[in-house]
């Protein structure tokens, strides 16, 4: 195995090229060392990308935010500004792992990973964030939810890294929220998520994006449940028919974290919880 | 496989090893640089009993590359006491039986310095967020808990005079 | 006679205060050395080779290409282990759960291990190893194992205790009956019967330190093991016996131990890392990963139970019965046995009838968790209890006062009880502040309580007095909880020195006579007694001491607070040798002073518990948090009342742990899912409430200073006392263990 960790992402793009072997991309390392000691895979090139400055970039403005893929979760948490613009995005974020994988798991690497379960996926969609994707011919914008293609599976060429996810404009009275379910208070992968981003007008709900975690092998939008709350002041009516979408837009398995059923009714309970949570955010009031 | 050689910093001392690439941190303060304080209790990042501070930050060092720790300072267990004086919150642990077979105990200690560092006076809800990360399964918390609370008092009240 | 073990109801001067115990400032700098912390030159790493499938016939190990790699120093598979067994089926089990023999019994069972210059060679070593299996059917649930058509696991099983014995094989190796009276009459009796089925699932002891060992052994037979268990020298024993060696030839140091709870009581691959080191002639350390600890060591059963309990309608129970099935992994163990004796211990039954069946499957070897077999017969019998006291409309508190077992009460396994703590600790629940906080909305509270024997064994203890008046304790029992720190009060107050005086050291196999393992909660009991009688050893030598110092007969010497007094007015003029005196004289006046003693402690006296536990559950997603939990137990004499604290507050959280999160999850192939923290979830900082304790003291007339064990009570009330809160919360009765979300929405769903 070789161990590259370049300073630019010019020579990042010409190391990934000009490998032949299985090349994987280091960032904080939380999932891919843990793949390696489970023998899940044997890389013959390992790049760590957190050498590269313009990687570790977060940049927080109302006009956009730019979140370098070196920047670990504990940093959205540590800036105000985008706890307040976002706080859907960073208590996602920060609730990938404890406090020691918090210094070092970062949302792109949480992205790239491809579980269905990620839990800064769903606020990221939800979001409308974009990834910078950059290979060989340059550089592309995708948006996220194009990034993962099922689990462990990504869209990206096998010489394309994302150096960064970029969040857009924030319009006025909007917010977002992240809800997980987990059996323990800390520490586990999430059973079933919801991310709801919405945007109000005189308290009423006039843009809105509904996105279920764990509960497909990738992160699902749901219209029907953005439909369901959208010219609304989140009326209970309203509420159930939300949840009633998200329960439709399932499609889990059974494993060892959750059953079908379970996933399913659990996923109408947090979507409607997501979208009352980040509703009072907003400013509105039922 | 060729070794990666990584000069670095270890609890204020410089060091320098070789290591193969694929090697983690945790391995190498063990088995290379005998600071057997750092323990393995899972390897996958799930227990918290391998936690050192990497440039200051809170990490698992079964999930950091040897090879990562290029030009880096990493503090372990073995750099808490200055001087032959234990640091409180050692004292802490030892004055509230706040452990009992102590394996868990260099990862609690590293986690909580780390905690204070950043939050000097925090609630019972916060230390026991913090501490979700460090596994114990002797001693249910409680004593580990309130050794934290205690030895926050005692450095806030060092801060101050 | 200072020999005897009665309880004399003596003052303390340092018992009971709550010291810092030797063994801190090691453990909170690092220096404390485990079982992976030590390492030898020129060691070989050592790795083992698991079977994938659930059960297998090991049709061939091709090895050749393995022993190519260069960096390879040896490699074992079951052709490697001769039988020295001599026909005990019992250590022939051992050994074959350390190594296949022509079968894979479960996933994970080892069937070949290899040493090599370091771990990437050996993991590579394992890779090139072929191994041809032929799969067969397997079997991993408790009850279908007992189905007349299910997958054999061995063929040579009969059920012992049936009659007439049976002639064709069973997955049941042993029935066991207890009890006593007549229970269809104490049925018939009854105004309200109630009847239920219990499930519990199979849990792992989750100790943090995965089992490791440094080992060598010579050709000439000599070996050395270091190793992290809770019983070294039950360790030396099993591997001289399992590989053919002298045990005096074995020398066994326990590193400090990083938790055991009964999982480290048992042999699981220290033969092996033996045999490799004896086939390359270098050490061999071997250290099991998470993922192997799940997989190949000792977890508890999981069992289903059946109990039905008639009371009358002023709530005195008429009878009382059980059938309790537990599965013992692919070997026989008594755990059903262990589970039919303590269903029923806290009660004061006239009729009572508890049946217990030992049930093999295609799972790990099971070994003991902390009061093993208890928890599982308590979630049972502690439900009913409430849903007899909510049928007659008493509180439930009340309820199982009236029926406490006292003095005097025949135990539903057969000895009379002495003084117990059953009624006392159900009486400060009673009046326990915790009874009087108020339930906010989703929230429930539930009460249960527990019992677990307690067991003496074979000790062996050296006092040692240095010429500076320190002392030097040897024990053989190894600290799991801080006892060192018990150990050094009870030796500083029988010679009457400060506790700073004594340091407490764990003896390796050649420095002591046997002792049996840190196991049933004896460690404080067993060498706390042969300390007591080490220390009044010693002290019978340092009255001969200063007798001899001052011309008198030894009978006119007392020892009092730490010094010899000369009694009697004739001797007046004498002024008192303290111990420091004495040992500064002793190369003049006979050598060295030592006091030691061997014995087999007897009369370990019952700890019972009683707790309430506080949840909130919310109906929605079945999510359950505990709010408030309290621990009323019985230890006879708090040594250090810290490090009992710590034993009641660490079984309640594993016990919240195994009723709320943890299980082993299989297959329908019969593989373990979740073999690792992510996944097998034990509770975490945030996940606990502080846990209150309060300890009581009805002293054991069979210990000098009234001690009990208490290490494993604690672990046994809290399915239950979690099943009663859970059940309240929500009005629907748990029965599964553990209840987990999805099974508590469901039962939620199921009611409506």
């Amino acid at each position: 195995m070789r161990f590259e960790s370049p300073t630019t992402t010019k020579a990042a793009a010409s190391i990934l090229a000009g490998e032949s072997g299985a090349a994987h991309v280091l960032a904080g390392g939380t999932d891919l060392l843990v793949r390696m000691k489970m023998g899940m895979i044997e890389p013959d090139l390992v790049l760590d990308i957190k050498r590269i400055d313009s990687m570790k970039v977060l940049k927080v403005a109302a006009g956009g935010v730019h979140i370098g893929g070196a920047v670990p979760a504990i940093e959205l948490g540590e800036s105000e500004r985008l706890r307040g613009l976002w706080p859907g995005v960073v208590e996602a974020a920060n609730l990938i792992g404890s406090d020691q994988i918090q210094g070092r798991c970062t949302v792109v690497g949480n992205l790239c990973n491809a579980s269905p379960a990620a839990d800064s996926v769903p606020a990221l969609i939800a979001a409308g964030a974009k990834a910078l994707i950059v290979g060989p011919k340059g550089k592309r914008r995708v948006g996220v939810e194009k990034v993962v293609l099922g689990p462990g599976k990504t869209s990206l060429g096998r010489d394309e890294f994302i150096e960064a996810v970029v969040l857009p404009a924030r319009a006025g009275k909007s917010a977002d929220a992240y809800l997980r379910f987990t059996p323990r208070t800390e520490m586990d992968i999430a059973v079933v998520s919801a991310a709801v981003n919405l945007t109000l007008s005189r308290g009423v709900v006039t843009a809105a994006k509904v996105v279920l975690g764990a509960v497909a092998p990738t992160a699902v939008i749901v219209p029907a449940a953005a439909r369901a709350i959208i010219g609304t002041k989140l009326e209970d009516a309203a509420l159930e028919k939300m949840a009633k979408a998200c329960r439709a837009a399932c499609n889990p398995i059974d494993d060892k974290r959750g059953t079908v059923e379970y996933r399913t009714k659990v996923a109408g309970v947090l979507g409607r919880r997501a979208a009352l949570l980040a509703f009072e955010r907003a400013g509105g009031s039922k | 496989m060729s070794g990666v050689t990584v000069s670095a910093k270890v609890n204020g001392d410089a060091v320098q090893y070789v290591c193969p690439p694929s090697e983690s941190l945790m391995d190498v303060l063990r088995n290379r640089l005998n600071l057997t304080g750092v323990k393995e209790g899972c390897g996958t990042g799930d227990c918290g009993a391998c936690s050192v501070t990497l440039d200051g930050r809170l990490v698992c060092s079964c999930l950091v590359l040897g090879a990562e720790a290029e030009g880096r300072a990493i503090g372990t267990v073995e750099g808490l006491s200055q001087d032959g004086e234990l640091h409180p919150l050692q004292t802490a642990f030892i004055d509230h039986a706040a452990l009992q077979c102590g394996i868990c105990t260099p990862g609690f200690l590293v986690a909580a310095k780390s905690l204070l560092g950043r939050n000097p006076n925090p609630s019972e809800e916060e230390i026991r967020y913090a501490l979700a990360g460090n596994l114990c399964r002797c001693t249910g918390y409680d004593k580990i808990v309130r050794a934290v609370q205690s030895a926050a008092k005692v450095m806030r009240k060092q801060k101050r005079s | 006679m200072p020999y005897e073990t009665d309880y004399t109801n003596q003052k303390f001067s340092v018992i009971g205060n709550r010291v810092n115990r030797p063994d801190g400032v090691d453990k909170v700098t690092g220096r404390a050395k485990y079982g992976a912390d030590a390492s030898a030159a020129g060691q070989l790493v050592g790795k083992i080779l698991r079977s994938p499938h659930a059960h297998a016939l090991i049709k061939k190990i091709d090895t050749s290409k393995a022993e190519k790699l260069p960096g390879v120093k040896a490699i074992v598979t079951g052709d490697d282990f001769p039988d020295f067994t001599g026909g005990n089926r019992s250590l022939m089990d051992t050994l074959e759960n350390c190594m296949a023999r022509g079968r894979a019994l479960y996933d994970g069972h080892a069937v070949a291990a290899v040493a090599a210059v370091d771990a990437q060679t050996a993991n590579q070593a394992l890779k090139l190893i072929k191994v041809t299996y032929k799969k067969l059917p397997h079997v991993t649930d408790v009850d279908e194992a007992m189905k007349p058509n299910a997958p054999i696991v061995h063929d040579w099983i009969r059920t012992a205790g049936v009659d007439p014995a049976p002639t064709t094989a069973s997955n049941i190796s042993q029935r066991n009956e207890f009890g006593h009276g007549d229970v269809e009459t104490g049925f018939a009796q009854a105004d309200i019967i109630i009847e239920k089925t219990f499930k519990t699932e199979q849990t792992h002891q989750g100790y943090i330190e995965p089992h490791a060992c440094l080992a060598t052994l010579g050709p000439d037979g000599v070996g050395e093991l270091w190793v992290t268990t809770q019983g070294h020298f039950t360790f030396r024993n099993m591997c001289a016996s399992l590989l053919g060696l002298d045990v005096a030839k074995l020398k066994v140091t326990s590193s400090e131990i990083g938790g055991g709870f009964g999982g480290k009581t048992h042999v699981w691959m220290e033969p092996v890392a033996l045999q490799l080191a004896r086939k390359s002639n270098r050490p061999v350390k071997l250290v099991m990963t998470r993922e192997e600890v799940f997989k190949a060591t000792g977890p508890t059963s999981s069992t289903s139970v059946d109990v039905k309990i008639g009371a009358k309608k002023n709530g005195r129970i008429t009878a009382a019965s059980a059938e309790l099935r537990y599965q013992s992994g692919a070997f026989p163990g008594m755990w059903g046995m262990l589970g039919a004796m303590t269903s029923f211990a806290c009660y004061d039954l006239k009729h009572v009838k508890s049946v217990g069946y030992d049930v093999l499957c295609n799972r790990p070897k099971v070994a003991a968790y902390r009061a093993p077999s208890a928890p599982m017969a308590a979630f049972g019998v502690e439900s009913v209890i409430d849903l007899l006291a909510a049928e007659l409309k008493m509180d439930p508190v009340e309820f199982r006062i009236k029926n406490a077992a006292k003095k005097g009460t025949q135990a539903s396994y057969g000895p009379v009880y002495g003084p117990i703590g059953i009624g006392p600790t159900l009486e400060a629940v009673k009046n326990h502040p915790h009874m009087k906080k108020r339930l906010g909305k989703n929230q429930g509270r539930g009460v249960a309580c527990g019992f677990w024997f307690n067991f003496g064994g074979q000790t062996c203890t050296d006092l040692n007095i240095g010429i500076d008046g320190s002392v030097n304790l040897t024990v053989g029992t190894v600290d799991v909880g801080g006892s060192r720190a018990s150990l050094a009060l009870i030796a500083a107050e029988e010679l009457g020195v400060d506790y700073d005086q004594v340091r407490v050291t764990i003896g390796d196999t050649s420095s002591l006579g046997h002792n049996d393992t840190t196991e049933g909660s004896r460690g404080t009991f067993s060498s706390g007694m042969a300390t007591i009688f080490a220390a009044r050893n010693a002290v019978d030598v340092m009255k001969q001491r200063a007798a001899d110092t001052w011309g008198i007969p030894v009978d006119q010497v007392v020892w009092e607070e730490g010094v010899a007094r000369a009694k009697g007015r004739q001797n007046s003029n004498l002024p008192p040798l303290s111990l420091k005196e004495i040992a500064a004289k002793s190369p003049r006046t006979g050598g060295p002073i030592a006091g030691h003693n061997e014995v087999v402690a007897d009369g370990a006296g019952v700890s019972f518990a009683s707790h309430i536990c506080d949840v909130e559950v919310d109906p929605e997603t079945g999510s359950t948090r505990v709010i408030r939990y309290t621990v009323v137990q019985d230890a006879g004499k708090a040594i250090h009342p810290d490090y009992v604290e710590g034993q009641f507050q660490g079984g309640a959280a594993q016990g919240i742990g195994w009723a709320l999160n943890e299980e082993y999850i299989y297959g329908d192939d019969g593989t373990l899912q979740n073999a690792g923290f992510l996944d097998y979830r034990i509770p975490v900082c945030s996940d606990l409430p502080f846990i209150d304790t309060e300890i009581l003291e009805i002293p054991n007339p069979n210990h000098p200073y009234g001690v009990r064990g208490v290490g494993e009570t604690s672990i046994v009330p809290p399915l239950a006392a979690i099943g009663n809160a859970v059940s309240n919360a929500v009005g629907v009765r748990m029965t599964h263990v553990p209840m987990s979300p999805p099974r508590i929405l469901k039962a939620i769903e199921d009611a409506q």
